[in-house]
């Protein structure tokens, strides 16, 4: 496997790529998990399948379209996305989990369009659904690098009020915190991971990437920085036997990514079951 | 002389289309120990948000240590303690001592870490609250009135100068209200914090407090404890909207 990483650009790609995805998805889904906001990395998802898609069709009908990596249009609707869900939740404020599937079903009814309207991208499409091993460009990689090095200097500048924030955000705003910048600037983040994320894991699993290994380490970790280092741990872990067993078994990377990181959380819940009922026994 | 720490003037507050505040004007003082109390509706958490200025009143101002709460940039200066059953995210994985230092982000400043001295910050502040002992415990393992003491900790890490408390013993049993409040007295005799709760423990508190306000959309009584202590029950119910009797509690401690 290594001397075929080193023999060939394609998989250099896709495992650069993917390790750098196994530390920010999980990262910022820490974040998107204790804020109860994992539903929406699902809804960008969607929102930038229809960038993805359009990008796609343009390209095949506009020559400025041609060269451009879809992965620049598939950002832009993410990011646009995220604005969108935060414009929605103002509006309805009482019923703020609206904007969701409004996104959600915009996405998918965009996409829905382009991907009728363009013919002949199929295996292009299906990399973009579900990842893909050999499509990762080294621009794509040069890509995710930067979207990394964004999100790390976010995470890096902002932590101390992002926990204040995820934890109690009444308290965040009432001790003079920008809770609502934050919290902007957070959406712009998640959208930008979710679009650098797909390459790998493809649009319709890239949200679990951020949630499921998040959800593993919370059920053993004891502090809040102790769930990031297990959540990047789990997802480091999925993306490189998610990578090997698509390399070897020629499958969907998105697929192999994730059902791996189900099994990690499968094999902690009946750890933890196990531990807990040998502790009452114990005391019995 | 001092400012006072809070000074309103003629304060109202309409939300949709209905009058929460009318006319609220009152000060509190350094060193006050002042419980707002008032029935269900009757305003007391909207005034208390707009003291914080999480809310902007419809009509009327706001001072803040002599400044006008727009440009009043210490607010480090004031410490929040909410109803833990709001905001609270209880199955939030995080120990005691990650929670309490969070009440020092808005003292650092933004782009700028946690200061060195943080976990004996976090201990002193612990100490104050009787809860130093459980500094690695996760938040959401402790009970209603620990976890409402950890946010008192939290509130508590950056100095204020003033705690502001939004009925913080609800979740709270009997038994341990008690000791909740014997704290928070103790915080505002020995350690000079002044102190503006809103409560509906009405007898409990008012032998702690120094200062009672009765609030049902306007201010109906505010003055001394003892002057509070002195009104028949009939004159609290014609404010309250139903009748307040004084009722004796036994038992206590922790």
């Amino acid at each position: 496997m290594i001397d075929a990483i080193l023999t060939y650009e394609f998989l250099q790609n896709a495992f650069g790529a993917g390790l750098i995805i196994g530390v920010i998805a999980p990262l910022l889904g820490v974040f998107i998990v204790v804020r109860r906001l994992s539903l929406i990395a699902d809804a960008l998802s969607h929102v930038t399948l229809a960038g993805i898609a359009g990008s796609l069709y343009l390209s095949q009908s506009v020559a400025a379209f041609a060269t451009l990596n879809p992965l620049f249009l598939g950002i832009a609707a993410s990011v646009g996305g995220s604005v969108l869900i935060e414009r929605l939740r103002t509006l309805y404020k009482h019923y703020e989990e609206l904007a969701i599937p409004i996104i959600l079903s915009a996405g998918i009814g965009f996409g829905a369009i382009f991907i009728s309207l363009a013919e002949g991208f199929s295996n292009d499409l299906f990399g973009y659904l579900f990842g893909s091993v050999s499509a990762v460009s080294r621009e794509d990689l040069l890509i995710v690098g930067a979207i990394a090095l964004v999100v790390l200097a976010f995470i890096a500048l902002f932590f101390k009020e992002l926990f204040v924030l995820s934890f109690d955000d009444e308290y965040a705003k009432a001790s003079g915190l920008p809770a609502k910048w934050i919290h902007f600037m957070f959406m712009i983040v998640t959208a930008l991971v979710i679009a650098g994320s797909m390459r790998i894991v493809g649009i319709l699993l890239v949200s679990s990437l951020m949630t499921i290994p998040v959800a593993t380490a919370m059920r053993v970790s004891k502090s809040f920085k102790q769930t990031i280092v297990l959540s990047i741990l789990f997802g480091q872990a999925s993306v490189i036997a998610g990578l090997v067993s698509a390399f070897y078994f020629d499958l969907a990377p998105g697929g192999t990514i994730v059902v791996t990181s189900i099994l990690f959380l499968l094999i902690v819940l009946i750890y933890k079951k196990i531990a807990v009922g040998m502790k009452r026994g114990a005391i019995a | 002389m001092d400012a006072p720490l809070i000074e309103i003037k003629g304060i109202s507050y309409e939300y949709e289309a209905t009058k929460a505040l009318d006319n609220i004007s009152m000060k509190v003082e350094k060193g006050d120990f002042l419980a707002i109390l008032g029935p269900n509706g009757s305003g007391k958490s909207t005034l208390l948000k707009i003291m914080l200025g999480l809310i902007k009143p419809s009509k009327g101002s706001i001072k803040l240590f002599g400044v006008d709460a727009k440009n009043f940039k210490h607010r480090e200066w004031i410490g929040y303690v909410s109803q833990k059953s709001n905001s609270f995210n209880a199955g939030f994985p995080a120990t005691v001592e990650e929670v309490v230092a969070g009440g020092l982000a808005k003292k650092a400043g933004l782009f700028r870490r946690l200061p060195k001295t943080v976990h004996e910050d976090v201990l002193e502040a612990l100490k104050a609250v009787g809860m130093d002992q459980l500094l690695d415990r996760s938040i959401s393992e402790l009970s209603g009135g620990q976890q409402q003491r950890v946010f008192i900790a939290r509130a508590l890490v950056a100095k204020p100068k003033m705690l502001i408390l939004d009925e913080p013993t609800v979740g709270i049993d009997h038994q341990n209200v008690q000791a909740f409040y014997d704290m928070l007295a103790s915080l505002n005799r020995d350690k000079g914090i002044t102190m503006v709760m809103v409560t509906h423990d009405v007898d409990t508190v008012t032998d702690r407090v120094s200062h009672v306000a009765c609030l049902n959309q306007t201010i109906h009584f505010h003055g001394f404890k003892e002057q509070f202590q002195t009104l028949s029950d009939e004159e609290r119910a014609s404010w309250y909207g139903h009748s307040v009797r004084k009722i004796h509690h036994t038992g206590g401690g922790h």
